[in-house]
């Protein structure tokens, strides 16, 4: 049963990863992912926030009551999903516009709930941070890929970070002469995407 | 019994403990965060409104005490004269509290724009407030001493169309942006003084 760090680290990368085998988590998944850089920064606020509720959930996994799991588990999200948020607020503001409401949302984020209960209260620090990190790099790709792939064919770009004075990533990357499908940046685009990715992850899953 | 005692203890240090960093954190980014908010929000929203302004008059900014709070105020110089001042004020919108930010001139009490700068409004009906510049040009050159309504209420400002809440509170903003500048107006053109 005993694994090794890599294998609880890599498993979130690909046989775990959240959105597309577990289909968890999927609120942020549909809601943010109108560009690359929105699902990166959406991707790594969730991952702090993951391993650090991880290794306070771990270590303190033996004084929390079992009855009060639960709201201890929330408490200790809470808390790290407003630091991010002040933090994000004071260093990436521009980012924090863009990403608005769905930042307080991380705490009922049923990824982060579910490593917790599932994973952090049951093993010791180092394998949870390990857990936390796979799982989170593996959210981070995939809201990323969603990301990029919607921004693609629905803006004709592709952002990777945007800096105040300039931006980092491709623009108009079909040429000018493209039309954008801009139905892939509104919301029935993000279902209609997610659904071809989740397709083609079970083909490639499946022989 | 034991188990009980443990779940309160447990439950008050974690929540303590909390309560406590959140407010240090807090604390420690406030002035960093005000400075960000300055520069991504309120700033083009100062400078939408001062149009041909030739100061920053994000730089040119002051303080005055005004009882308990201490509130913030812009200059905008136009042909080398500091005669213009911008408020911060408040309205409860639908979704919370909408800022609004209300550039005066002092010279002949005129409201010279508003601009609304955060807010929690519903995209496509309250955003529009900040979206659409033709809602906020509405208060160019009315007279800051009035009280502003909206047409529904008996007054002269045109609603947004299906955000008569979200509308209603940028005229209180606006109305109260005006209470306070009428009431500081003595120490605002005293400071102004300083900026010539």
């Amino acid at each position: 049963m005993a694994k090794t760090l890599t294998q609880e680290f890599t498993k979130g990368l690909w046989e775990e990863i959240a959105p597309f085998r577990l289909v968890l988590g999927l609120c942020p998944v549909l809601g943010v992912t109108t560009t690359m850089e929105n699902g990166i920064g959406m991707g790594l606020a969730t991952t702090f926030v993951l391993v650090f509720s991880n290794i306070l959930v771990a270590s303190l996994r033996n004084i929390i009551p079992a009855k009060v799991r639960i709201a201890c588990f929330i408490i200790i999200i809470a808390t790290f999903v407003v630091v991010t948020e002040l933090l994000m607020q004071a260093f990436a503001y521009p980012l924090f516009l863009k990403l608005g409401v769905f930042i307080p949302l991380i705490v009922v984020n049923c990824i982060v709930l579910g490593r917790a209960e599932a994973f952090a209260s049951k093993n010791d620090i180092a394998l949870s941070v390990a857990d936390g990190l796979g799982i989170g790099i593996g959210f981070t790709l995939s809201l990323a890929a969603l990301g990029a792939l919607r921004e693609l064919f629905g803006a004709n770009n592709l952002t990777i970070w945007t800096t105040p004075t300039s931006i980092i990533g491709v623009q108009e990357v079909f040429g000018a002469n493209f039309e954008p499908f801009t139905f892939m940046v509104q919301a029935p685009g993000a279902f209609v995407c997610l659904g071809l990715m989740l397709c083609v992850m079970n083909l490639m899953g499946s022989k | 019994m034991r188990e009980m005692v443990t779940m309160v203890v447990v439950l008050t240090i974690l929540s303590a403990f909390s309560g406590g960093l959140l407010s240090g954190l807090r604390n420690a980014t406030a002035s960093r965060i005000e400075v960000q908010q300055l520069k991504f929000v309120k700033g083009p929203a100062i400078k939408t409104i001062l149009e041909g302004v030739s100061n920053d008059p994000i730089a040119d900014r002051f303080a005055i005490k005004d009882g308990e709070v201490e509130r913030k105020f812009f200059v905008g110089k136009f042909d080398g004269k500091a005669n213009t001042v911008v408020l911060e004020s408040f309205g409860k919108g639908y979704g919370g509290d909408i800022g609004l930010m209300v550039a005066v001139n002092v010279e002949d009490d005129t409201i010279v724009g508003v601009g609304v700068t955060t807010h929690s409004e519903t995209p496509g009906l309250g955003a529009t407030a900040k979206d659409d510049p033709g809602f906020a040009s509405q208060f160019k050159g009315m007279p800051i001493k009035e009280t502003f309504k909206v047409t529904n209420d008996g007054g002269k400002v045109n609603a947004i169309s299906g955000a008569t809440i979200t509308s209603r509170a940028v005229c209180s903003a606006a109305s109260d942006a005006g209470t306070m500048y009428q009431k500081l107006k003595p120490q605002l053109e005293e400071k102004l003084k300083e900026f010539k």
